[in-house]
């Protein structure tokens, strides 16, 4: 059961990002469930259990949204910012300078943060916040690798992605909540 | 091609160094370049870190609303 739980709250959003609604991922996580249970003996052990039955359940999902008519760019579900940059150009020197392109102010240096106050639930508050505020894949590509320890294979597997999309989306995700947590982390102290 | 790299497009680099896809020439330009600097040096403590604490966000996100879906798959299941 415990693979179950860990997996369940994954899985439905996952399958969320392809149909219309909550109730409808509901049932596609449900068929993949069974389609795991039918097909767990031919299961060969290639991939890693978690990734076989992501495969199972992208692909039950995406079947189901093409039923309902969902077409999905990739940019609605990967967010349109994947080229924006990773630190607000104003930290930088600007172009014209002979040092173009350098920081104009060092970023704080964190290594001084005390462990309960870095990883305190005031912290960790905030970065959940900023992960359930990018866009889905964005969002999902990080939780799986950062906050559940995915290898950059099983996510690209699950999620069937290229190993260059995935990276661009992990990219961007760690990029906005180092940001967020930077805010939170110098308003603190001042 | 043998021009340093800026802070600018170091902190673009940084996901390929830590996912270990920068290489050759481009790792060592990467690498000179943090040696050299205290600004991407932290920029690159404060992102590790920052995954640590994401590593550290588990269990209890995940709720267990959600068990009552697959309590129903496994009925469906055991009847069919």
């Amino acid at each position: 059961m415990d693979l179950v739980g860990q997996l369940q709250p994954a899985m439905l959003r996952v399958a969320r990002m392809y149909v219309s609604t909550t109730a409808v991922a509901e049932e596609v996580v449900q068929d993949a469930w069974l389609g795991v249970l039918r097909g767990l003996h031919s299961f060969e052990g290639r991939s890693s259990l978690r990734t076989w039955i992501f495969r199972i359940l992208t692909n039950i999902a995406k079947t189901r949204g093409q039923r309902e008519g969902r077409s999905l760019p990739f940019a609605s579900l990967a967010g349109d910012d994947l080229d924006a940059p990773a630190v607000d150009p104003s930290r930088f020197d600007s172009p014209e300078g002979s040092s173009r392109g350098r920081w104009s102010t060092l970023p704080d240096d964190w290594t001084g943060i005390p462990e309960e106050r870095l990883l305190g639930h005031e912290t960790l508050e905030v970065i959940g916040e900023a992960i359930a505020g990018l866009p889905p894949m964005q969002a999902e590509v990080i939780r799986l690798r950062d906050a559940f320890g995915w290898t950059s294979e099983e996510v690209r597997n699950a999620l069937d992605l290229t190993e260059t999309n995935q990276r661009v989306l992990l990219h961007r995700a760690r990029a906005k909540v180092r940001a967020a947590l930077e805010r939170y982390l110098s308003s603190e102290a001042t | 091609m043998g021009r340093d790299l800026t802070c600018k497009e170091l902190v673009e680099l940084i996901t390929g160094y830590l996912e270990g896809t920068l290489r050759g020439r481009r790792l060592r330009r990467f690498e000179s370049h943090l040696a050299a600097c205290d600004g991407c040096t932290r920029y690159l403590a404060q992102m590790e870190m920052t995954m640590r604490a994401t590593g550290t966000l588990t269990e209890e996100q995940v709720t267990d609303e959600q068990r009552s879906v697959l309590l129903a798959a496994f009925r469906d299941w055991k009847a069919s």
